[in-house]
């Protein structure tokens, strides 16, 4: 994984390597893990808070484990079921033709598991308050179980969702210790929490301040954009 | 003929128990009688959000909820309009919106607007079309939901008490309104209420509740001429 830009270009704006580098592999494996997180996140959600079925506290508490966790225990795990032999290592070779950990794809998935318990939580909540009468007067229109989830449920419980997904998106694109386990800092796979880490241990110190402001104002970025979304009025 | 609406139900909530039994013509139907008293349940039943413990009830001759064969038609399959006592406009959706999305009967986008404008116009909220529910009064919600719960071609129309939460000179405004525009659709409708002046002027058959029973049914005698006239309830019959 490389500059989403070309080069030349971040050099006129005078963007070293060093910075648009892990920037642009933690943004990308984060927005791609977002997606995933987003759509598997609030279905399993709506299912959660609207359904009614026999172990849906388990379901919440197993999904919602990785936040309860060290990072590095979520890394070990990870990179034991997906390195180590065993069936999800064959399956990853019959897959992809190769296992999966040391590359981005690997990250994608460390931050996938790390993030979505936010998501699924905030969603699920968020759902769950919505004020049931709107959904029996939508009944009452006609509309189907799906339609009432589309028109009705999901838009007057958006700010929970955007809340969760950004949450989710921020929690990805920060992980440290899932991502250093499963990626291994190889070039290709470094994100920008990793790349802060080595310039820390070894220098120069002006690349870890450089580092961390830029993560500084992209979480600042975040969460503005978190509160603007929030007020938004409808879908 | 067969009638709109065949009421025969029982249903225990707790300590209350309500045991009702009634069949609605052409017309407004109201069931009038105190808070509690099993009206606004009675409703429910009917439109099938609740499930009664015996009993059928059976809309334009379909049988929609009868225990002892099991059936129990979705709310979304009994064809019924509902207009409820906050109105219950979905906040995220523009007063159109919320119409367009009770429409059952056209297909196409485009079609469907104009049925929605169209109900717009007879409550004479057309003009509110492009307006979020927040920006409305309370007189102006009603008309709205009035329009949603008629949109959608229903057998038949519930009203669960849609004036309670307006002042005096709205609800008197929009009795007419409701009368007028529910007789002309020819829509059997079911309104509670427990407002003895309103149910004198809206019903024209008004059954009586008390503490989950009917106590007595009459039959409101109204002029032929269009000019409505209140005050003209004449008991014909008492359970």
């Amino acid at each position: 994984m490389t500059a989403l830009v070309p080069h030349s270009w971040l050099n006129s704006l005078g963007i070293p390597p060093w910075v648009w580098n892990p920037l642009s592999v933690s943004l990308h494996a984060a927005f791609e893990a977002t997606i995933v997180v987003a759509v598997v996140g609030i279905a399993l959600g709506y299912l959660l808070a609207k359904g009614r079925f026999p172990g849906r506290g388990a379901i919440e508490t197993v999904f919602s484990l990785p936040m309860a966790l060290p990072p590095t225990v979520v890394g070990y795990y990870l990179l034991t079921r997906m390195g180590g032999p065993g069936p999800i290592r064959n399956a990853e070779i019959h897959l992809f033709g190769h296992p999966l950990t040391f590359t981005f794809t690997g990250i994608v998935i460390a931050q996938i598991v790390e993030s979505f318990p936010y998501c699924l939580r905030f969603s699920r909540t968020a759902i769950a308050n919505v004020d049931p009468r709107f959904e029996q007067a939508a009944r009452t229109m006609g509309l189907s179980g799906w339609r009432i989830a589309i028109f009705v449920t999901l838009p007057l419980a958006r700010r929970g969702i955007v809340a969760g997904v950004a949450m989710a998106f921020g929690r990805a694109l920060g992980d440290f210790g899932a991502t250093l386990i499963v990626s291994g800092s190889v070039p290709t796979a470094t994100t920008m929490p990793i790349a802060l880490y080595n310039a820390v241990s070894y220098g120069p110190h002006r690349q870890a301040m450089v580092l961390a402001l830029v993560q500084v104002s992209v979480a600042l970025a975040i969460l503005f954009g978190v509160s603007r979304l929030g007020k938004i009025r409808a879908w | 003929m067969t009638a709109a609406l065949e009421v025969a139900v029982a249903r225990q909530i707790g300590e209350f128990e309500l045991d009702v039994a009634f069949t609605a013509e052409s017309g407004i139907l109201v069931l009038f009688g105190p808070s509690g008293a099993g009206k606004s349940l009675t409703l429910a039943l009917i439109a099938g959000l609740i499930r009664p413990d015996t009993g059928t009830i059976t809309i334009k001759g379909h049988v929609v909820t009868d225990c002892a064969e099991r059936i129990h038609v979705s709310t979304q399959d009994r064809r019924i309009g509902m207009v409820f006592q906050d109105g219950l406009l979905l906040p995220h959706r523009s007063v159109l919106d919320n119409v367009v999305l009770a429409v059952r009967q056209s297909s196409g986008r485009r079609a469907r607007r104009e049925v929605a404008r169209s109900w717009l116009e007879q409550v004479g909220a057309d003009e509110l079309a492009a307006r979020r529910p927040s920006s409305l009064s309370g007189g102006e919600r009603q008309r709205v939901a009035l329009a949603r719960g008629l949109a959608g071609d229903p057998a038949l129309v519930l009203l669960d008490e849609p004036l309670s939460a307006l002042d005096l000179t709205v609800r008197r405004e929009l009795r007419e309104l409701i009368r007028r525009v529910i007789v002309s659709s020819g829509v059997p409708a079911v309104l509670v209420t427990h407002d003895a002046e309103e149910a004198e002027e809206l019903g024209d058959v008004v059954i009586a509740y008390n503490n989950g029973r009917v106590a007595g049914r009459r039959s409101v005698k109204r002029p032929v001429c269009p000019e409505p006239r209140r005050g003209a309830a004449e008991s014909t019959e008492s359970a």
